[in-house]
């Protein structure tokens, strides 16, 4: 549980980033400050505008919050190996446990009963003494744009209606409606508790919540959904609880319908307090694809790997052989990007953005990583079909025509393109994998001379390109003197043993020059405009664990990095090197996935396991059991 | 009365109904899903309860159109602005007295007075079925009307074939 800290003294302070939970159902989020309060939703799913958006504009994004009227300490925890939270109140007068979650429910259930089509469920018990709360839910429509009416609709509760759909929150505590927000002040005694109800459809009649048995029922039931997921993983190193976590998170961040997994769920926590670099990431991008599937299928996440990979070739159809780089989580093109003039941003960090500008940019890499993520599918006992294949083999020969281009590469700058080692390392990946592929019988009709031939071309660019003699380093373009953190992972892909001496001397090069000295990294050698990039960091750890250092040295590492999470395990996009906060969208997947390859890593390091397993080589194919599972 | 002509019109005012129904709450102009709505009384299963609904809704469309026919037999006019016209009428009646009574009949369904039980967890239409969307209204009377003058066309067709 998090150390204490005491609530808010206003409501117009700024929790930390890092002072946010988030809840979910696999098809959207709700972020809750550690003061009780809801800034963040947006329904039917996570790219949708807000009804509380308090995250990026205390005055006017809407919130709902259930806290102490007196200061008091806050502890709070997740129920172990679940998405379900508990916020514990402590104050002169006694304790109160505010429980927060997204009740979730299978595609079969949803089909087979009447339950809500999105719904958040609160509840507050008094476990000891007395406490005086207050409850204010302040709803804005359309990312804080517009006022809400509240209707009053007798014992069904509170209505809004707000463009195709409705809310409904239902409670059992009597709320005064004011000016669009429905507040009330109430005293619970030891062992009473409150109980509400907010939901949302689009669809009538609505199902309401009915607050007898059922209610907490619906807690329990969340609960041991959740801890029975959790204990699918199959990792059993040190780092069980951070590994368990993050792959909560990563579950939290699915689009259950579609298999997509999207960065973060919140657009515009900005990478530099006050900054401009504010990015909305409520999207799926095709380049965490190979870490992603890697943590699926080497935690046994079958389901989840196979969702994640149709996902993919599915939603990339339209466009294939060519891919973009960022999608909606129903293969869409994500919308253009524009800013939300009226929004105040995270502590003044202007502008908001909504939409994402990175959809028109090509990035080489994106297409290793979707071949990449089919062949480790397939190494570890997956099938591929004759869709699949076709669709690989596509892909396959767009790269050789294309690989030799600048883009604009794994970091998305605005500011042109240019020849990569990164992705240059992505191509090369694609022909390797395609075809060792196609080696093992995985892949029938490849042009497989053609993807060796342009397999030894692309290695011997790199070789003579993108190593710099005089730094005695790989470096971040072609010919080029610039490092940056995406070069540790020539040898996660299988091109640079981590052992080399040219990996070693580069790896020692971003030490210095990107790193700090609390064993954070900053992802490219510009001006320190933003955090260190937190998956860099464990992009390090991984390294060091699968032979760029020795095992110590890797859970040093990996170690120092655990200072970061928040109190409940929560990582950003980046984290702040003076102050150890979170910066960025939160929680990152990128980062979730991150800590999970580094943690299996150094655990199969610590038991002589094969490392990689995304390579033939290496692949410990999955037994019956585990790809029936 | 010519009872095939009944049949074929009745079958395709209600199917043009429901297509008009379904693309108002696809267009988001009403929340309101009828077969959902309707299907709920013989099934708490959501999706079951949509295609039961749809199937009932097609059963209460002919026996309404029998109403029609009626009509249309009694007064010697059947053509397409009459059938508008019962149209309208119908989507009066169904707005007030249907909807009003649904919490009563629909054995799922909560009422405003007493709030959800055990058995009872789905919001009521409320007067004129509002509660499915300001603009619900209007598309049950548009609707009913498209219903009506189908019926009132093509009944007025066959007889003159």
């Amino acid at each position: 549980m998090s150390a204490e800290k005491p609530t808010a003294d206003n409501d117009d302070s700024w929790p930390a980033i890092e002072d946010y939970a988030i809840i979910g159902d696999c098809r959207s989020a709700a972020l809750v400050s550690r003061y009780g309060s809801i800034d963040w939703l947006c329904w039917p799913r996570f790219d949708r505008p807000s009804i509380f958006a308090a995250l990026l504009d205390r005055k006017q994004g809407g919130f709902w919050r259930i806290s102490p009227v007196d200061r008091a300490t806050i502890k709070r925890q997740y129920v172990p190996d679940s998405n379900v939270l508990e916020t514990h109140f402590t104050n002169d007068s006694g304790t109160a446990i505010l429980i927060d979650l997204m009740p979730g429910a299978s595609h079969t259930s949803r089909e087979n009963s009447l339950m809500p089509d999105h719904e958040i469920i609160r509840k507050v018990t008094c476990v000891a003494g007395e406490m005086d709360l207050q409850i204010e839910f302040c709803p804005m429509a359309d990312y804080g744009k517009s006022k809400v009416q509240i209707l009053q609709c007798g014992a069904l509760g509170l209505k809004i209606h707000v463009g195709r759909g409705a809310y409904w929150l239902r409670s059992t505590v009597p709320l005064q409606i004011t000016d669009g927000s429905a507040r009330a002040r109430i005293v619970l005694r030891s062992g009473e508790s409150r109980c509400f109800s907010f939901s949302y459809t689009e669809e009538a009649p609505a199902v309401l919540r009915l607050f007898d048995s059922s209610f907490d029922e619906r807690i329990n039931i969340s609960v041991t959904n959740w801890q029975t997921w959790a204990r699918f993983a199959s990792y059993d190193g040190d780092y069980r609880n951070e590994v368990v976590r993050s792959a909560l998170a990563l579950k939290l961040l699915s689009y259950a319908p579609s298999g997509a997994i999207i960065a973060a769920a919140t657009t515009s926590l900005p990478e530099r307090i006050g900054g401009s670099l504010n990015w909305d990431y409520r999207y799926c991008w095709l380049r965490d694809a190979s870490f992603t599937i890697r943590a699926l299928l080497e935690l046994n996440y079958w389901d989840e790997a196979e969702d994640f990979l149709d996902w993919m070739l599915q939603a990339t159809r339209i466009t294939q052989p060519e891919l973009r780089i960022l999608y909606s989580v129903y293969g869409d093109q994500a919308p253009r990007e524009r800013e939300l003039k009226h929004l105040s941003g995270y502590q003044d960090s202007k502008p908001v953005r909504i939409g994402n500008l990175a959809r028109e940019q090509l990035q080489l890499d994106v297409y290793g990583e979707v071949i990449d993520a089919a062949s480790q599918f397939a190494f570890h006992g997956g099938h591929l079909d004759s869709e699949m294949q076709s669709a690989l083999i596509g892909l396959g020969n767009y790269v050789t025509k294309n690989w030799d281009q600048p883009d604009e590469g794994i970091w998305e700058p605005r500011s042109g393109r240019q020849n990569h080692t990164h992705s240059r390392l992505l191509c090369w990946t694609a022909m390797d994998r395609l075809v060792n592929l196609s080696e093992k019988g995985m892949l029938r009709g490849a042009p497989i001379n053609d993807y060796k031939a342009h397999s030894n071309s692309i290695r011997r660019q790199i070789e003579e390109r993108a190593w710099n003699e005089q730094m005695q380093s790989y470096v971040s373009v072609l010919d080029g003197d610039q490092l940056d953190a995406s070069l540790l992972l020539l040898s996660w892909y299988g091109f640079a043993d981590a052992a080399s001496a040219r990996m070693r001397s580069t790896h020692q090069a971003i030490r210095q020059r990107l790193g700090t000295p609390e064993g954070l990294l900053y992802r490219y050698e510009k001006e320190r405009i933003e955090g260190t990039f937190a998956i860099c960091s464990f992009w390090e750890a991984e390294y060091l664990a699968l032979g760029g250092g020795s095992l110590d040295e890797a859970r040093q590492r990996f170690g120092q990095l655990m200072k970061y999470a928040n109190d409940l395990g929560l990582y950003g996009e980046e984290i702040d090197a003076r102050t150890g906060a979170a910066l960025g969208n939160f929680p990152q997947a990128f980062t979730h996935v991150g800590l999970i390859g580094a943690a299996l890593s150094i655990s199969q390091r610590e038991k002589g396991e094969q490392q990689l397993a995304h390579r033939p080589p290496a692949a410990t194919p999955q037994d019956a059991s585990k790809v029936t599972s | 009365m010519n009872w095939t002509s009944w049949l074929l019109s009745g079958f395709v005012a209600t199917l043009a109904l429901s297509t008009l129904l379904a693309t108002s709450q696809g267009l988001g102009l009403t929340r309101m899903n009828l077969p959902y709505l309707i299907g709920t009384v013989v099934s708490p299963k959501r999706e079951k309860a949509k295609v039961y609904g749809f199937a009932i809704h097609l059963v209460i469309g002919l026996t309404f159109s029998i109403l029609y026919v009626l009509i249309f037999e009694t007064t010697h006019m059947a053509n397409w602005w009459f059938g508008g016209l019962i149209g309208l009428a119908h989507a009066v009646m169904v707005l007030t007295v249907g909807m009003s009574l649904m919490p009563g009949l629909h054995p799922r369904m909560a009422s405003e007075q007493h709030g959800p039980n055990a058995n009872r967890l789905l919001e009521p239409p409320g007067f004129m079925a509002l509660n499915y969307g300001i603009q619900t209204p209007v598309s049950v009377f548009l609707a009913h009307a498209l219903f009506g003058v189908i019926l009132g066309s093509l009944y007025h067709l066959s007889r003159t074939i």
